[in-house]
């Protein structure tokens, strides 16, 4: 029963938004018979979506064997946190939670959104109903979550142990959000060729799902980095694969977005660009599903590859990236043209990254999709950090060294001259910490620049709050200083680990020890230990950082048996300054332990610069949310006063 | 004014789903081929394993008739689940030639006497010598020779019960 009533739920709401799109068209062309439904037609999808996803959870908790999905993916026995995770750790599930997070999406702006021109709105909900109606009719069609069993089943068949992990989740829904978030950029895009209105209203009504989007992306690409650096125990943090580059893409035309919507809130500059930034950042969105799920490309993450589904994606990508890209080209040359600047002015320094961005991205998806090309004749290639890392550098140091003085700047109009003093300091600051580093014997030139260039942009990103009373700088000039801030100390992390990182491969008797770093391990013992589903080796060690107090860790090298697969558990020992990476391998014989240690200094900072360029989005986000509401009061008021001046 | 580069973005985005799509109608080929397909067997001369069988040398290889050159030995288990599939090979007339890894030989003839021997000839590779040569990287592997001494498949791990009529048909193609 509970089955049906979602499925019903998913029905009623594919035909709701069938309604909205005909009505938001309808309304575009000038018919508004339907215009009035089209609002409570949103929020009624989103309700019904919602329901669905509900239900869907229900079917979870209460383990209902009869359906199909539940008895493939969860178990009676499983932790209820499990269950309810297996409700979107699969592929209906997951689909169906992007499709739910559209439609609420849709009913929160039909809600909230005042600011906009009517017609742009009703566009808007026109498009994302338009989006939404492929991916009910994917789900509908070819992955249907409510299917039931022809005979229910007696057990469920449980989760992959390894995704049994709380982290994991939780991170494909905050992916999810930042791309869903992407959506409703893509919408109103849409939705202002269609009206051909693009105004600073338009771009501040379509900030906070930008700025809202790029902070759930930040935080699912960062905890993704960790959870890669300490369960798959090679010691790495990004590995360009093509499931990471299918997450970094979506952040970069989303970061390139941000900026450029910005400047069309507060200069009326750059239409055209935040127009197809909108519709790029999706396309990357909606091209990274397409990547994961179609198996066109091969990954380490294995997920459910379906030729079928991936046909089906692909067409949604050419039905809806390809429209409205035809329809970009057609219209973008009807936008009238903003607001002129200076190169030398705020505006000018937030074009050149955006460029620069653009650039960056463009690299990772040609990486990215290169071996796709090279298969078409038959040549099989990977493409690695060895193209990346520096075709990547190329456009990413000037992007930095942009970003430390472009806050500096004036919009509009402004001169070099006017901010020589602080250019003069953050360029002496970069200089001195280069020749810091060359002096402390690192000679790599990449993680070198990066180093100084963090350095400098740390204390670059404060200096926008020179002379400023604190307590009045706005809460979105905060979020600035913090995410910038934040890439300043990302960036050390990566470069430190990458320029001072020691690595030691050792076979080591019970007993002994060995040097990494400054650390001393000796290595315990090793026993067995067995848990639910796995057998493992575990080692225990003695570590001592410069002879000071010793840490003990569990390195294991454990063994599944359902299904046979063997894993290394990695230990860290952290320290404020950098981490010892502990991995035991196998026996060496002569009852010796291959050790493989890492000491890795700063390498924490990489996730805290990232949680800190969240934060920084977060902040902003609220000052700007709130400085919304402060100003619709004041109209409001304002209106109110009129009001009682005319009677 | 012309505009033509405002569809630019088009034009790339229709090269991608074009190459998509002809990738994803494309079968999917996820064998990793071996790279010693083709190539001749390495020169190589040894002893018997065991009392009951003759050693086996290239020259074996070169009579015209295409042949198994199972790679195999007493201390791996996998070996004892393909055995029942070499005998089912061997009964139906194909010839089996045995290269036994660091083995000894009173290991070999309990193998054999507990788990049927298949083999025509059986060679010892005290050093896996011959077997790294082969391109081989553990026990049991299986190679299909043409009668002239080249190698036509290399199957790694253990033969399955599915895997029997792919390497008859192997075998037939490699005779003509």
């Amino acid at each position: 029963m509970i089955a049906e009533l979602g499925l019903a739920a998913l029905w009623l709401a594919t035909a709701l938004a069938v309604l909205q799109l005909v009505g938001g068209i309808l309304a575009v062309r000038g018919q508004g018979e339907l215009a009035s439904l089209v609002r409570p037609t949103a929020i009624a999808q989103g309700a019904l979506a919602g329901l669905s996803f509900l239900l869907l959870i229900w079917l979870f908790l209460v383990t209902d064997l009869s359906v199909k999905l539940v008895a493939a993916n969860s178990h009676s026995a499983k932790p209820w946190i499990f269950k309810l995770a297996g409700a979107w750790g699969n592929h209906e599930g997951s689909m169906l939670l992007w499709v739910t997070v559209m439609a609420l999406a849709g009913a929160l702006i039909a809600l909230i959104e005042r600011r906009l021109p009517e017609k742009t709105l009703l566009a808007t909900l026109a498009g994302q109903a338009f989006v939404g109606i492929g991916f009910y009719a994917f789900i509908l069609f070819s992955s249907n979550p409510f299917e039931r069993l022809p005979t229910p089943a007696l057990e469920g068949n449980g989760l992959n142990p390894l995704l049994q992990d709380i982290g994991l989740a939780f991170h494909p829904p905050t992916l999810y959000f930042g791309y869903v978030g992407l959506s409703v950029a893509f919408s109103f895009a849409v939705g202002a060729l269609l009206t051909r209105q693009v105004t600073p209203d338009f771009a501040r009504a379509m900030r906070p799902w930008v700025l809202g989007a790029w902070i759930f992306l930040t935080l699912g690409i960062t905890a993704g980095s960790y959870w890669a650096y300490y369960e798959l125990g090679w010691g790495g943090w990004w590995f360009w694969d093509p499931v990471e580059n299918a997450s970094l893409m979506p952040w970069l035309a989303a970061t390139a977005l941000l900026h450029s919507v910005s400047v069309l809130a507060a200069r009326d500059a750059l239409r055209t660009w935040t127009i197809m930034l909108g519709v790029i950042a999706f396309s990357m969105s909606m091209l990274g599903t397409f990547l994961v799920r179609s198996g066109v490309l091969t990954s380490v993450h294995a997920f459910a590859v379906d030729p079928e589904r991936g046909s089906f994606i692909l067409i949604l990508l050419a039905i809806y990236i390809g429209g409205a890209l035809t329809l970009f080209g057609l219209r973008a040359s009807s936008i009238s043209e903003g607001e002129r600047f200076s190169v030398t002015s705020r505006e000018g320094a937030l074009v050149f990254n955006n460029v620069m961005l653009s650039a960056i991205l463009g690299i990772v998806l040609l990486g990215t999709l290169y071996p796709l090309l090279t298969e078409a004749f038959d040549v099989r290639v990977s493409v690695g950090p060895p193209y990346f890392n520096p075709a990547g550098a190329i456009f990413t140091i000037p992007m930095l060294l942009v970003m430390a003085v472009g806050p500096l700047l004036r919009w509009r109009q402004d001169s070099f001259a006017r901010i020589r003093l602080p250019l003069v300091l953050i360029a002496v600051i970069m200089l001195a910490a280069l020749a810091l580093v060359v002096i402390l014997g690192a000679y790599s030139l990449l993680a070198d620049l990066g180093l100084a260039i963090a350095i400098g942009i740390a204390i670059a990103s404060f200096l926008p709050l020179r002379g400023r009373n604190l307590l009045r700088v706005p809460l979105a000039t905060w979020g600035m200083v913090i995410a910038h801030f934040g890439i300043a100390v990302a960036l050390f992390g990566m470069a430190s680990e990458s320029a001072f990182s020691e690595e030691k491969l050792a076979a080591v008797n019970i007993g002994e020890s060995t040097q990494v770093g400054p650390w001393k391990v000796q290595l315990e013992s090793v026993t067995p230990v067995a848990g639910p589903n796995w057998t493992a080796l575990e080692g225990t060690l003695q570590a001592s950082y410069d002879g000071g107090e010793p840490v003990e860790l569990h390195p294991q090298a454990r063994n599944f048996w359902a299904p046979p697969q063997e894993t290394t558990e990695s230990q860290l020992a952290t320290r404020w300054n950098g981490q010892l990476y502990a991995v035991i391998g196998n026996e060496a014989g002569q009852g010796r332990w291959q050790l493989r240690l890492w000491w890795k200094p700063f390498v924490t900072f990489i996730w805290y610069g990232g949680l800190l360029i969240a934060l920084g989005g977060l902040l902003s986000l609220v000052g700007r949310v709130m400085s919304d509401l402060k100003r619709r009061q004041v109209v409001r008021r304002r209106q109110l006063l009129e009001a009682e001046a005319v009677a | 004014m012309n505009r033509w580069w405002l569809f630019v973005p088009l034009g790339i985005f229709a090269l991608f789903v074009g190459l998509a799509a002809y990738q994803l109608t494309q079968p999917k080929d996820d064998f990793v081929h071996s790279e010693m397909i083709g190539k001749k067997l390495p020169q190589f001369d040894l002893r018997a394993a065991t009392g009951g069988k003759p050693g086996t040398s290239t020259a074996d290889f070169t009579d015209g008739k295409p042949k198994l050159l199972n790679i195999w030995a007493s201390w791996c288990i996998p070996c004892i689940s393909e055995a029942p599939q070499l005998e089912r090979l061997q009964a139906s007339g194909v010839e089996i030639v045995g290269i036994a890894i660091r083995d000894r030989p009173e290991d070999v003839e309990r193998f054999l006497a507990s788990y049927g021997n298949p083999y025509s000839k059986i060679g010892a590779d005290d050093l896996s010598e011959v077997q790294l040569e082969l391109g081989s990287s553990g026990v049991p592997e299986t190679f299909v020779i043409d009668g002239q001494g080249t190698i036509v498949y290399q199957h790694i791990g253990d033969i399955r019960a599915s895997d029997v009529p792919m390497l008859m048909e192997k075998l037939q193609e490699a005779a003509q």
